[in-house]
């Protein structure tokens, strides 16, 4: 097996992808949080105001969504064939809630009737919100794992992702990314409905921080594999820790009105959060958990040959710089507070 | 796990009978349908990408304010285009792993390379560099916006690359060896670059971008014949007219040789594609050529209009030249629904045919200085904003139905592919939630479409103006 600084391909692919979801679930998190809240504003102007706050930066969000699903169908086409196939009915829920979601936020401002404005604005809003429950739901059932046999093939029942555990990591999922969301939308808006927001936020942050101790206290119970990694090395528990304190800091900061910070705190903690599934799982990506357990699909079994990492890799290494400078040129161009003007939504 | 089966029982009594259908026939339908339904969207995002940094060049260099207007009007219509084209594209990407995870696993560690170069070289950029150039007019120089321009469009190219490229490689396998035998065979990557410049993969690259050239001219075409029909933004529209008309001659001459280029590589590398294109059945007699014609598969013979041994005459440049029929492949390795393929090559090429004379007709007469005042011209011009579309969907639809049975030629069966643990009455589901979904998608297109074409291009400015007057109309009314 090819090393590259005495780490195997597999596991630097495993780290590339990570990042890619992380990358997703910090940018995309922010638009569908702030579009979980969008009925929470009750006039046109602020609901305009709040849609085009995300308008420049949703498309490109998705994208990395593209590229991280691209990445672990190329680097592990194993794990990606089995969960897909798996998750086959939220997969498809997600592409209806993605299309929905766009053509609200495109269909919304072309006619001026109230009716018409509601319905995208409710079709919008709930579309935001079931893709960020969706996304948690998917989480849910990795972390938990799923039946499988000895070729990888899943043997469950396709409603089985509809455990109470995913929904309660969904729910989870959802609450954090209204957090993400409302601190983004802090820095974007003014007057009357910035001090709104101000006061979501604070609400999601308690609801988060509810449904996290949940979501905790079901794992240490019913699912001891996920804190075993813990168990054998204590110094782990570092990762929690600073995925708490990340959300500390953001009520903390927000409260002194300084929400850029703010905001990279909580980007930091979806960060963290991310970390920790990945640590709780490493090597394993799909644990069986069938009948007759034991076909646990690991990265080296589901990992494509060295030869095609390193390509990957060396493609990686070219291309994500760039991705990431014009990322941060795009950000820096629309800098600042929403003004509408005659290209808004 | 009660509680689950009854809940599917419920579901299924609500489904139709899903018995009758299969999980294949669903799956390919499904994947048809929403690949189809895609590739709608990006020629054409392609094809504008080229006619805007054309026309934002234009402007840079001559500072003339209509082109200003024009490439901001195009921005706004390729905006709209670009969105529908990645909300469809993840589908595309999501349905390997939904619907055909075995094909997932056996061409995953081949397209792994091929997937990261599209996403992190060309999809990122075009994305990217959209954003800006949309809401970015305002916010920086013109120059740079140009760039930003140039970029999503060299973004919207590269996609093409990749996508044709792993396409290809279904078609003409190279630069790979398979591993493990039966349900655990795999295709490993051996060499890059001969799994990117595989036997096909050039000439249907460029068969692909001369097509997007034509579909995104064609649509300019026929919205500025459209505006100088109505007389309306008439300086603007003839400009613009003639950019994509030149950008339309060279493409649809261009697709002449690159298209019998194409063919010719069918020849060597999938014989029995190229029978099916003809419908020729003998396994080894000179091919015949045909303009217009039928197919009875159960005589295997063909009816039409043909020019004897021209298929000969096109692969080897000599009538007599015997080419493999299909019955020189066995009955389980050669393309079923003989007639479909032989229907939707030939509607093909004879679009690409007509759009020859159409684009040719168009210059000629733009030479004479006449194209303008021919009314049933410009007339014709508004329709033949589909053509290039018919024209790619039924080449495609030639191109992969010639390669069945095979997903992978060769190696791997269409049938072998699917996901094992999917169901029918899932994908019944799937199937059925994406029509409706996409009728919704397609009203949209084409609502948006619609209302963007009636305001036309705009001048920003003049709007600006003329509501400032209206404000101090009024502030001088109430006082």
């Amino acid at each position: 097996m090819q090393t590259f600084l005495g780490i195997d391909y597999p596991t630097w692919w495993f780290l590339v992808v990570g990042a890619l979801f992380s990358g997703y679930a910090i940018l995309d998190g922010f638009d569908l949080g702030a579009g979980a809240w969008h009925l929470f504003f009750r006039d046109d102007k602020s609901r305009r105001i709040a849609l085009n706050a995300v308008g420049p930066v949703w498309d490109g969000n998705e994208v990395w969504l593209v590229i991280g699903g691209g990445a672990l169908f190329a680097g592990f086409p194993e794990a990606y064939a089995t969960l897909f196939s798996a998750m086959y009915i939220p997969f498809i829920l997600f592409l209806g809630f993605l299309i929905f979601r766009a053509v609200s936020i495109e269909f919304r401002g072309k006619e001026p009737m109230k009716w018409w404005r509601n319905l995208w604005d409710v079709s919008y809003s709930i579309s935001s919100a079931m893709l960020a429950l969706l996304l948690g739901v998917v989480l849910g059932n990795v972390l938990i794992g799923m039946s499988m046999d000895e070729n990888f093939v899943y043997t469950g029942h396709w409603l089985e992702f509809l455990n109470p555990y995913a929904l309660a990591v969904g729910l989870m999922s959802l609450a954090l990314f209204m957090v993400h969301g409302a601190i983004y939308l802090t820095m974007k808006t003014e007057g009357v409905l910035f001090k709104k927001v101000y006061r979501l936020l604070w609400r999601a942050i308690l609801v988060f921080v509810g449904m996290f101790i949940i979501v905790t206290i079901i794992s240490i119970i019913s699912f001891p594999h996920l804190t075993d990694r813990f168990k054998e090395n204590p110094v782990l528990l570092v990762i929690p820790l600073l995925a708490f304190l990340s959300i500390a800091n953001v009520p903390r900061l927000a409260s002194k009105g300084k929400f850029t910070r703010s905001f990279i705190f909580s980007a930091m903690s979806i960060s963290f959060l991310l970390i920790l599934v990945a640590v709780e799982l490493y090597p394993v990506i799909l644990l069986d958990r069938g009948a007759d357990p034991g076909n646990d699909l690991d990265i080296f079994l589901a990992a494509s040959s060295d030869k095609a990492l390193g390509i990957m890799l060396t493609i990686t290494a070219i291309g994500l710089p760039l991705v990431i400078a014009y990322t941060v040129f795009v950000y820096r161009t629309f800098w600042g507070k929403v003004k509408l003007d005659e290209s808004s939504y | 796990m009660q509680y689950f089966s009854e809940i599917s029982q419920c579901i299924s009594i609500l489904n139709l009978n899903p018995g009758i259908m299969d999980v294949e026939i669903l799956s390919r339908l499904q994947f048809a349908f929403t690949i189809a339904f895609h590739y709608i969207y990006p020629p054409i995002t392609i094809g504008l990408g080229l006619i805007m940094v054309t026309m934002e060049g234009i402007y840079l260099r001559t500072g003339n304010k209509i082109y200003e207007n024009m490439v901001k009007f195009w921005t706004r219509i390729f905006a709209l285009t670009f969105g529908i084209g990645v909300a469809t594209g993840i589908v595309m990407e999501f349905e390997f792993g939904t619907n055909w995870a075995a094909y997932s696993r056996y061409v995953g560690d081949v397209f792994g390379s091929a997937l990261a170069a599209e996403g992190i070289f060309a999809f990122a950029l075009e994305s990217g560099f959209l954003g800006v150039l949309l809401f970015g007019w305002n916010k920086i120089s013109s120059r740079v916006h140009f760039i930003a321009t140039i970029g999503v469009f060299l973004g919207s190219m590269f996609s093409a690359v990749w996508i044709v490229v792993a396409n290809s490689w279904q078609q003409t396998p190279a630069g790979y060896h398979i591993v493990g035998e039966g349900l655990n065979a795999r295709a490993e990557i051996t060499d890059f670059w001969a799994m990117v410049f595989n036997p096909s993969s050039v000439d249907r690259l460029l068969h692909v971008w001369f097509g997007a050239f034509l579909a995104g001219a064609f649509l300019v075409i026929s919205v500025h014949a459209y505006y100088l029909l109505k007389d309306r933004y008439v300086e603007l529209s003839q400009k613009a007219l003639k950019i994509a008309l030149i950008v339309a001659t060279i493409a649809a001459f261009a697709q002449l040789i690159i298209g019998h280029q194409s063919a010719d590589g069918v020849a060597v590398n999938q014989p029995a594609k190229l029978a099916a294109f003809e419908g020729h059945y003998p396994e080894d007699a000179p091919g015949d050529l045909y303009l217009i014609g039928w197919v009875n598969e159960e005589k295997q013979e063909v009816r039409g209009i043909k020019l004897p041994g021209g298929l000969s005459f096109l692969v080897d440049w000599n009538f007599t030249t015997p080419i493999k029929g299909l019955n020189a492949f066995p009955e389980d390795a050669r393309p079923g629904a003989v007639n479909a393929i032989f229907q939707f090559y030939h509607l093909m090429v004879a679009i690409g045919l007509l759009l020859i004379a159409i684009t040719l007709y168009g210059t000629v007469q733009w030479w004479r200085g006449k194209i303008f005042s021919q009314r049933w011209f410009l007339w014709l011009l508004v329709p033949a904003v589909l053509l290039p579309q018919i024209s790619n969907q039924v080449g495609w639809f030639a191109a992969e139905m010639g390669r069945q049975p095979w997903v992978v030629y060769g190696h791997l069966r269409t049938a072998d592919a699917l996901s094992e643990s999917v169901t029918a009455s899932n994908v019944l589901f799937s199937l059925i939630f994406f029509t409706l979904i996409y009728a919704l998608l397609l009203l949209l297109y084409l609502y948006l479409m619609d209302k963007k074409i009636k305001m036309g291009p705009y001048d920003e400015s003049e709007i600006r103006d003329r509501l400032r007057l209206k404000d101090i109309a009024a502030q001088f009314e109430n006082k």
